[in-house]
């Protein structure tokens, strides 16, 4: 073999010395900034209960946007999470009136989420369809079965002790939805960065022929992710309907919208192939300190979904202004 | 023949919405009578509209949100004009509408083609953007009957040759984008963009100009239905037409109209809208809550798409000669 | 000919189209570096060079699709730039690509004409008139195509005939044909010939590129040679012999650039028994020994890609045995294949082979993972480990390991792929067109390589278009035509002759 003594260095630059390049370092700047505006802007911001109050404006959603990130990243996406929190709220309410306990009712939560996540996961993976018509279809769906069901009326009466999930606090101000969105943010962190699935997640997203052909198994990883994103969904869904206390059909009604935002706000390539899970963290912080913020100031909420609305288009934008102006002068 | 095979899913989609109407019918022949028909007609008038604008921004690989906060937010621009200048004749609200309306199609036709932004991004944005927007300029108050003008909402009702106005709105706008599809080469251009936008560009169109094309043409007919919406129930607010965008991308994707781009047709897209239209006038007849409208669109996508996916499945290249016998 | 070559000596001296000091440069390759090519009314130019010499590149400068950085394009002796496609057809310069650049959805006349489709006087498109005009075309070609079916459902051959109607169907002054036969038989081949010497009666100019020297010297006048992106010479093809244009294109002789290798074949390690599928191919058997190189030919479209994707799990067999080491084995997806020993470097390499957007060391230990984490953890210091090792066996230039594989030179990324196979250590290699578009430099490397391989005892199958190449590597040949075997060539039976013979099913059309 004709051994040549040439070797590559692994890499040119330290992972350190890029700290100040990154999208995650702009957010961070973001997120301390609004932090400082807003504690000048009203006397009642800086407030530990406050802010732990303010927390539950982006936990329900950011669980479903670690795991959406994580299929975002390999090109797909799922539009029916709102609709499934619908759904496996009307099933835990339907549980409920079948008089079931806390234990059994998490467990339909979780188990409805799983099979909505099943769903549309072999429609995409296994029939090969478009995930952005079907989770389209699958959002009417699984919401229109909730309608079907509940109607005009409402699911009300949860256990006292299903109650802990969306207002128990596990330590001082430290809200069970906080832990639970610090404990996942940990194990979605490790899964995507730290494993050779979260790789396989990456290669996908960059290249998802280029995979297949490196002998990855394509449709597996992603129907996973989809089975992991009704898994969160239904999360989601058992916290929000402890939060709120009841049913209705309309529960978590555009908020497949925010998590969206959520993700792409965090620095995930809406297109498929970059982000991380870090950057996904500080967006909904951003997100959830604008909303306390402007709640403080008493601005409406349709007003606050502007903003949101171009927060999305301009963080993808700007960079490509930035850039067309660089290139023309 | 030239589409046989688009015409042929076509057939089948009206034979599907012919039975739903007979099974209907056998149980409650009401439904049947002309008068009840053309209003299940003008009832789906714009969703039939809108699908049009659809599709062409469908079939060039890209999708539209926006259409529903679009409408709402020319309806109430139009109907806040009207309540301070109630003399406005209707061809200039028509004109406006229309213009306002293909201006916010331009915006994100404009994001997609300067900026690349994925259409799905550029339109869950403005449509929230649009919303937010109708809110601040009406203070969230709605605009009423009362302070709308006689001609304001009379127009799209008025009856013309048996049918209301709207209706043949609707109609006419099929039979431009029949032309607009068949005959013209901007038509040609969106489905060869669509189909394969590589050689779209060796043969000198331009991907995002075209995309462009389609997102001011969609925008300017949700704009046209905005008057027309606004006038027809008389009345203005936020979440007129709350969802709408969904339903209008359900009657596409019933209507065959591929979201991978390059497929579809004007008689797929009427279609798709009046098998939904259908299904909505027809559950309150057979008494069936219409909280099961939702639900039945949201199967009915389903369905579709995974039938076109079925009947669209190429074979690939063929390479193998048929019928030889070995050598 | 001898009127007509007065003819054309007489224009000689004005070209249509001249180019000079065309550069076109992309991230981190010079694609053109000031080239020159002129046109002349009534002759056919024969643009040679290797893959990767830019013809391509200078096809799509010509063509509107890419702008060159520097240099100048003279119609009739007036400077000209084509910023669209548009632009190039208006202009009267029109081609037929390479790859089918047509729309499958649209009918068979609706490709023909769009752009340009004649309009009835209300300025619609005049859909009758478009069929009328598209049945001449198709008919003045000789291709006996319905217009108004849709493109979809015709074959490749038929295909390539709609897109020289196309071609044809603009009033060009020149005609450009990248490959125009690659995928068409012996019968179409001849009456293309025919158009050609229409199209140089009417005095349109001819770009004409082919890799088939028969038939650069059957329809050639002039020859153009270019090589890794430079103009080389130019001038008229009596001047030179094909040993003359092989040594341009290459640079050097090329009797030695295939490495020698004694051979030791023992036992079979691959065995494919009636081997089919519904489309693609039918009726394949074949064995491969252990250290032994076996070379796939045939025309582009034969159909030998299909069925390597098809032994690496890509798409699903109709029937057939295979079996890996004396054991039957189902390969169900790309997965099992590298499991069972078997990896594919693809042809398409920006699309199937890397990884762009992922480092070199990724993509490196890409279907390696298991054995660099430890219970699905990623371990980083491994993964260099392994990703240093298998980039340094192949002699990899880069500027480090985490350097993103897309900004790589085509050579560069080919080593990337074939390093990421051989660190799962597999049984079977298959290359398929393993040196296409890659500089002469690594292509000598990589011959080198596929040779120690073999002699270190992989199985090596070669999927080549090239016939040098098939020649100079293979220990043995498979010739493919229409998705079967039809010959399987060996010592003295190989011959350039033989292998286009079988490869054009020459010699069945003329019994």
């Amino acid at each position: 073999m004709n051994l040549k003594t040439r070797s590559l260095p692994d890499r040119l630059h330290s992972p350190r010395s890029q700290v100040f390049k990154n999208w995650e370092t702009l957010l961070f700047a973001v997120a301390v900034s609004i932090f400082v505006v807003n504690s000048f802007a009203s006397p009642y911001f800086l407030d530990a209960w406050g802010l732990s109050d303010a927390t539950f404006n982006f936990t329900e959603k950011a669980m479903i946007a670690f795991a959406m990130a994580l299929l975002i990243i390999t090109g797909e996406i799922d539009l029916s999470v709102a609709s499934i929190i619908a759904l496996a709220s009307t099933a835990m309410g339907a549980g409920l009136q079948l008089g079931l306990g806390t234990t059994e009712l998490v467990f339909i939560g979780l188990a409805v989420g799983l099979l909505c996540g099943a769903f549309n996961a072999v429609l995409v993976t296994v029939l090969g369809l478009p995930s952005i018509v079907v989770t389209i279809g699958t959002m009417s769906l699984f919401r229109g079965i909730s309608y079907i069901v509940l109607g005009d009326q409402a699911y009300r009466g949860y256990p006292p002790d299903f109650a802990f999930f969306g207002q128990g606090y596990v330590f001082w101000v430290f809200s069970f939805e906080l832990v639970l969105f610090a404990v996942l943010a940990l194990i979605y962190g490790i899964l995507l960065h730290k494993t050779n699935f979260g790789r396989t997640i990456y290669a996908i997203g960059n290249n998802p022929t280029g995979a297949l052909f490196s002998g990855i198994r394509v449709q597996r990883v992603k129907f996973i992710l989809f089975l992991l994103t009704g898994l969160m969904s239904g999360v989601a869904a058992i916290c929000l309907t402890s939060r709120l206390g009841s049913t209705r059909p309309s529960i978590g009604a555009g908020m497949e919208l925010e998590v969206i935002t959520m993700v792409v706000l965090g620095g995930v390539n809406i297109l498929g192939g970059s982000g991380t899970i870090l950057g996904v963290v500080l967006a909904a912080f951003v997100m959830g300190l604008v909303t306390f913020g402007f709640g403080l100031l008493n601005v409406p909420g349709i007003v606050m979904s502007i903003f949101i609305g171009l927060l999305l288009i301009g963080v993808i934008a700007l960079p490509r202004l930035w850039k067309m102006f660089l290139n023309r002068r | 023949m030239i589409k046989r095979f688009l015409i042929a899913r076509e057939t089948l989609l009206l034979g599907v919405i012919l039975l739903l109407i007979a099974l209907v019918a056998s149980r409650f022949p009401g439904f049947v009578s002309a008068g009840n028909l053309v209003n299940v007609f003008n009832d789906t008038a714009p969703l039939i509209i809108l699908a049009l604008g659809q599709m062409v921004v469908i079939v060039t690989r890209c999708i539209d949100l926006s259409v529903a906060g679009n409408l709402a937010l020319t309806g109430m621009a139009v109907a806040m004009l009207n309540s301070v200048a109630p003399g406005l004749p209707i061809p200039i609200i028509l004109t406006i509408s229309i213009l306002l309306g293909a201006g916010m199609g331009l915006m994100n036709g404009l994001l997609v083609w300067k900026l690349e932004i994925p259409p799905i991004v550029v339109t869950l944005g403005t449509m929230t953007i649009f919303r937010g927007i109708i809110f601040l300029i009406s203070d969230g108050k709605w605009v009423n009957a009362h302070e709308m003008s006689a001609s304001f909402t009379g127009f799209p009702r008025a009856e013309t040759m048996g049918l209301p106005v709207m209706s043949w709105i609707a109609i006419g706008v099929s039979l431009m984008f029949l032309l607009l599809i068949t005959r013209t080469s901007l038509g040609r251009a969106f489905f060869a963009v669509g189909g394969n936008p590589h050689a779209a560009v060796y043969t000198g169109i331009n991907v995002g100009k075209t995309q462009c094309a389609a997102f001011v043409i969609s925008g300017a007919l949700a704009g046209l239905v905005g008057y027309l919406w606004v006038a027809r129930y008389a009345v203005a607010y936020v979440d007129i037409a709350g969802g709408f965008e969904l339903e209008v991308v359900a009657a596409c994707v019933i209507g065959g109209i591929s979201i991978a781009g390059g497929l579809g047709s004007v008689g797929g897209a009427v279609l798709g809208a009046l098998f939904l239209g259908v299904v909505k006038n027809a559950l309150p007849v057979v008494h069936i809550s219409p909280f099961w409208q939702l639900a039945i669109s949201g199967a009915a996508i389903v369905i579709a798409v995974t039938f076109n996916a079925r009947s669209n499945r190429s074979s690939g290249r063929v390479i193998l000669k048929p019928a030889r016998s070995n050598s | 000919m001898p009127q007509q070559q007065t003819l054309t000596d007489k224009e000689m001296t004005l070209p249509i189209l001249q180019l000079s000091g065309i550069v076109k440069i992309f991230p981190g390759v010079k694609a053109l570096d000031k080239v020159s090519l002129n046109l002349y009314p009534g002759q056919v130019t024969a643009l040679v060079g290797e893959n990767g010499a830019g013809k391509s590149t200078i096809v799509k400068v010509l063509t509107g699709i890419y702008q060159p950085d520097d240099g100048e394009i003279l119609l009739d002796g007036q400077a000209i730039n084509f910023p669209t496609a548009h632009h190039a057809s208006a202009a009267g310069i029109t081609a037929i690509h390479q790859e089918t650049v047509l729309f499958d959805d649209l009918t068979v006349a609706e490709n023909i004409f769009i752009g340009h489709a004649p309009r009835t006087k209300l300025g619609l498109i005049d859909t009758q008139e478009t069929s009328k005009l598209a049945q001449q075309l198709l008919q003045g070609i000789g291709a006996d195509i319905d217009p108004s079916i849709r493109l979809r459902d015709l074959g490749i051959a038929s295909k390539h005939m709609v897109a020289i109607a196309r071609a044809l169907s603009i009033d060009a002054r020149v005609v450009i044909m990248d490959e125009p036969t690659a995928a068409l038989s012996y019968k179409e081949i001849q009456e293309l010939y025919e158009l050609v010497e229409q199209l140089k009666s009417q005095g349109k100019a001819i770009l004409f590129i082919s890799h088939k020297f028969d038939e650069i010297f059957e329809i050639a006048d002039r020859f153009n040679v270019f090589r890794d992106g430079q103009f080389i010479d130019e001038g008229k093809i009596e001047s030179v012999t094909e040993a003359d244009l092989v040594q341009l294109m290459v640079g050097r002789s090329v009797n030695k650039i295939y490495p020698q290798r004694q051979e030791k074949i023992c036992e079979d390690v691959l065995e494919v028994k009636s081997y089919c599928h519904p489309t693609e191919f039918d009726d394949i058997n074949f064995t491969l020994g252990r250290g032994e190189i076996l070379g796939f030919y045939g025309l582009v479209g034969a159909g030998r890609s299909e069925l390597m994707q098809s032994l690496f799990g890509i798409t699903k067999p109709s029937d057939g045995i295979v079996k890996i080491g004396g054991e039957i084995t189902t390969i169900r997806s790309p997965a099992d294949a590298v499991g069972h020993g078997i990896v594919y470097v693809p042809e398409d390499r920006g699309k199937q082979g890397v990884v762009i957007g992922l480092p070199i060391f990724q993509n490196v230990t890409l279907p390696s993972l298991s054995q660099t984490s430890q219970k699905g953890f990623i371990r980083l210091a491994e993964e260099f480990k392994l990703a240093r090792e298998y980039t340094q066996r192949l002699d990899l230039r880069a500027s480090s390991l985490d350097q993103d594989v897309g900004n790589l030179s085509g050579g560069n990324q080919q080593k990337v792929v074939i390093a990421k196979w051989l660190a799962t250590q597999p049984k079977v290699i298959i290359l398929d067109e393993p040196t296409k578009g890659i500089d002469i430099g690594s292509k000598a490397a990589v011959h080198e390589f596929m040779s120690d391989l073999a002699e270190q005892g992989l199985s090596v199958i070669m999927v080549s278009s090239e016939i040098p190449e098939v020649l100079g590597m293979s220990d043995r040949v498979i010739v493919m035509r229409e998705g079967r075997m039809v010959a399987e060539l060996a010592g003295d039976d190989l011959s350039p002759e033989a292998l286009i013979r079988h490869a054009a099913g020459i010699g069945e059309v003329n019994p």
